[in-house]
């Protein structure tokens, strides 16, 4: 490797640094006293903290998954901190948020400051545990929108929180959830009304900073009748050597007519080339298509974690409802991915689309394990699934798991997958026409994945290809 | 000036370059003729650097320096453009994107300022129009659901709008019908200047009609057998590679 690649490769995770910030933690490990604390922490209503234990208590009873086709010496739980939070008292507007956290968002490229955010952007920003600024809310509540973080939620609008929270994703789903349940700390609560069009693009930033800390956020967005909008979430996370457990549960649901548009650029650290450190990203997304004609659609761009294991997934209940599933997971060096969709057929006329690019290189494995159902009741179901895998060099691995089960004759499922690789002719192909190795890469692989790139709200859709493009550094030659 | 001293260059164990030598001096076409298997291929890719093919002996200068040590882009940005036999679909990247990308890798190198995408779109437009080419072309995929003469008339824009020093066609004729040839030609001569020289592979003598070479080499068994005027073209397309190789 020439010194100039090498540099490179060292500088190619630019959001590896920490923020020297007074912290409070709570103790290592998980009990019932940690889960209460975290409760009262957020000054919670009784209610919260019953469902909390309830969880807990279930999740002491479940063991973990171990059917993804990743692996990872044995997590121990009771040598995780649970909660951290910067130490000063939770910030009332922006002006009294510690300078040197805005200075970490400023680094991020995450403006929280008003009048120079992007327009038309409202931030939600979690730091760690809580949320440390949210933008935007004066202009929002205007128009009805309710956007702030899940802890204000469950004291300030606990109706909406009990009746929406655990009813797509139930505490019992899985042994993540279920943790979670008991343990999440923050996260962003979103509410549009009844025939409102969400005036403006809602965003949550996740950085984990602290040490040894698990991160479990919750997210709750509700759409009314008639009701839009489009999310997006950013996550980024220090360089440090040990594994880092982030643990989030997404929950969405739209009624009749309504539209939720949920994207991800998933960047947390993904280890260093040996294999070392990075985070493990266990999370679960679901949305619910509850009412008639809605629809919910995820595009979902992941290049970070050492591991990942997730399914953001749709319940398609309402007739006519429309779920999507767009998908880019880039594996470079050790990490591995595990990642697809669940698209569950319920109502009448119901239709899912499942685009996914896995792109492998190093020594790192990639998954794609997709479950499409149709139910009785879905007459006239369709899907279309397309899975692409590309391999970059000869010691990755790309699978791809398709489970399809039909119970209704009049459902059309389709499923496409193909498999290649970079070939040499086309990068000499670009490198003969004046690109680097480098460039040719990134340029072919944005060209791979165009179908699910074009899936992103425009302002992320370039910082996109070159999150692409720099995960991908040093991959060949 | 392109100077190539007693090249040798093998694929594998294969030697297939076995000591060539020829000078295009600039502002000169020459024409490399050859029967299949010659080693035609294998010299245009040593001269832009492709991996695999191994040099084990001479020396290739452009302009007085060294490109045998280059990596395939440094060659692009010193001014050599390889035109490809079979061009090389680019699947999801736009037409468009791709030139403008590539002319701007090539600017940065060569110290010049890069063009916005409006100025870029000018450039190419024009060159489009020129080469008598559809404007949908730039926003295709890179030779993607190309016709053969299309992928050949996509080398032809590229060209033009890289403007190299020196132009090796790679059997870029093969499969065109006259149509399609005379437009490789016009790509061709449209660049002819004092400034601009060309290394013309052909398997044929029908290119050699419409891009008139200075030179015609035969290539044969690794080897320049025999130079000489545009001449020399027509009489091997009367008595064939064999009765010059017997001679």
């Amino acid at each position: 490797m020439s010194a100039s690649m090498q540099a490179i490769a060292e500088q190619k995770y630019k959001y590896g640094f920490t923020t020297d910030i007074a912290m409070e933690d709570f103790p290592r490990g998980l009990s019932e006293d940690i889960v209460r604390r975290i409760s009262a922490k957020k000054s919670e209503p009784a209610w919260m903290l019953e469902w909390r234990l309830k969880a807990y208590r279930l999740w002491l009873t479940m063991e973990e998954p171990d059917w993804a086709h990743v692996k990872h010496p044995p997590i121990d739980y009771n040598d995780l901190y649970y909660y951290a939070a910067p130490a000063a008292p939770a910030p009332k507007s922006l002006d009294d948020v510690d300078p040197e956290l805005l200075k970490t968002y400023e680094k991020l490229g995450i403006p929280l400051n008003e009048r120079a955010a992007l327009a038309g952007v409202a931030v939600d920003a979690v730091f760690d545990s809580v949320s440390v600024a949210t933008t935007f809310r004066d202009t929002l509540s205007k128009s009805g929108v309710i956007f702030c973080p899940i802890s204000e939620a469950v004291r300030e609008h606990p109706e909406l929180v009990k009746k929406y929270l655990g009813s797509v994703v139930p505490v019992r789903d899985n042994y993540f959830s279920a943790l979670n349940s008991a343990v999440f700390s923050d996260g962003s609560f979103v509410f549009i009304p009844k025939g409102v069009r969400c005036p403006m693009e809602l965003s949550t930033y996740f950085r984990i900073n602290a040490r040894n800390t698990g991160q479990f956020e919750r997210t709750l967005i509700i759409a009314d009748d008639d009701a839009s909008v489009s999310y997006l979430e950013g996550c980024t996370a220090p360089m440090r050597d040990e594994n880092q457990l982030h643990a989030a549960v997404v929950e969405l649901v739209a009624m009749d007519n309504a539209k939720i548009k949920y994207s991800t650029v998933q960047n947390w650290y993904p280890g260093d080339a040996n294999g070392k450190g990075g985070i493990y990203n266990f999370v679960t997304k679901r949305g619910a298509c509850r009412g008639k004609n809605s629809k919910i659609s995820w595009t979902q761009v992941e290049t970070g974690s050492a591991i990942t294991w997730k399914y953001p997934s749709c319940v398609l209940l309402g007739d006519g409802s429309v779920g999507e599933f767009y998908s880019v997971a880039v594996t470079n060096n050790h990490q591995q991915a595990d990642t697809g969709t669940k698209m569950i057929h319920i109502g009448k006329n119901t239709t899912s689309t499942i685009i996914s690019k896995g792109i492998s290189a190093g020594k790192s494995e990639n998954t794609y394990r997709g479950l499409v159902k149709i139910l009785a009741s879905a007459s006239g179901a369709r899907n279309h699934t397309q899975c692409d895998s590309l391999l970059i060099g000869n010691e990755c691995g790309a699978h791809t798991v398709p489970y399809i089960e039909s119970r209704n004759s009049s459902a059309k499922v389709e499923h496409e997958a193909t498999t290649s690789k970079i070939a040499e002719d086309q990068l000499f192909y670009c490198r003969s026409r004046g690109l680097s190795e480098e460039d040719a890469v990134g340029l072919i692989v944005n060209g791979f994945c165009k179908d699910v790139l074009k899936e992103l709200p425009m302002e992320f859709a370039v910082e996109a290809q070159k999150l692409l493009a720099v995960s991908l550094e040093g991959s060949v030659g | 000036m392109l100077e190539i001293k007693n090249l040798h260059a093998r694929i594998g164990e294969k030697e297939i370059l076995k000591g060539v030598s020829l000078t295009v001096p600039t502002g000169e076409i020459h024409a490399i003729m050859g029967p299949n298997g010659a080693g035609k291929s294998t010299l245009s890719y040593v001269l832009s650097g492709r991996d695999g093919y191994e040099v084990t002996e001479g020396e290739v200068f452009y302009n007085g320096q060294d490109i045998l040590a280059l990596a395939p882009e440094d060659r692009a940005a010193a001014g050599i453009f390889l035109a490809f036999q079979y061009p090389v679909e680019l699947p999801g990247v736009g037409n468009a994107n791709f030139l403008r990308t590539a002319v701007n890798a090539v600017r940065r190198k060569r110290g010049e300022a890069e063009l916005d995408a409006v100025a870029f779109l000018k450039l190419a437009r024009a060159a489009v129009k020129r080469l008598h080419m559809k404007e949908d072309f730039l926003k295709r995929n890179v030779n993607v659901g190309f016709s053969g003469g299309e992928k050949k008339r996509n080398e032809m824009l590229q060209m033009a709008l890289l403007q190299p020093g020196l132009a090796i066609l790679d059997e870029t004729d093969s499969g065109l019908d006259i149509d399609a040839l005379k437009i490789v030609a016009e790509g061709v001569n449209a660049l002819r200047s004092p400034n601009f020289s060309a290394l013309v592979i052909t398997h044929y003598q029908r290119l050699l009609d419409h891009i008139v070479p200075d030179v015609v080499h035969v290539l044969s068994a690794g080897r320049i057998i025999r130079s000489g005027t545009a001449a020399l073209a027509l009489e091997l397309e009367a008595h064939g590679y064999a009765g010059l190789e017997a001679a």
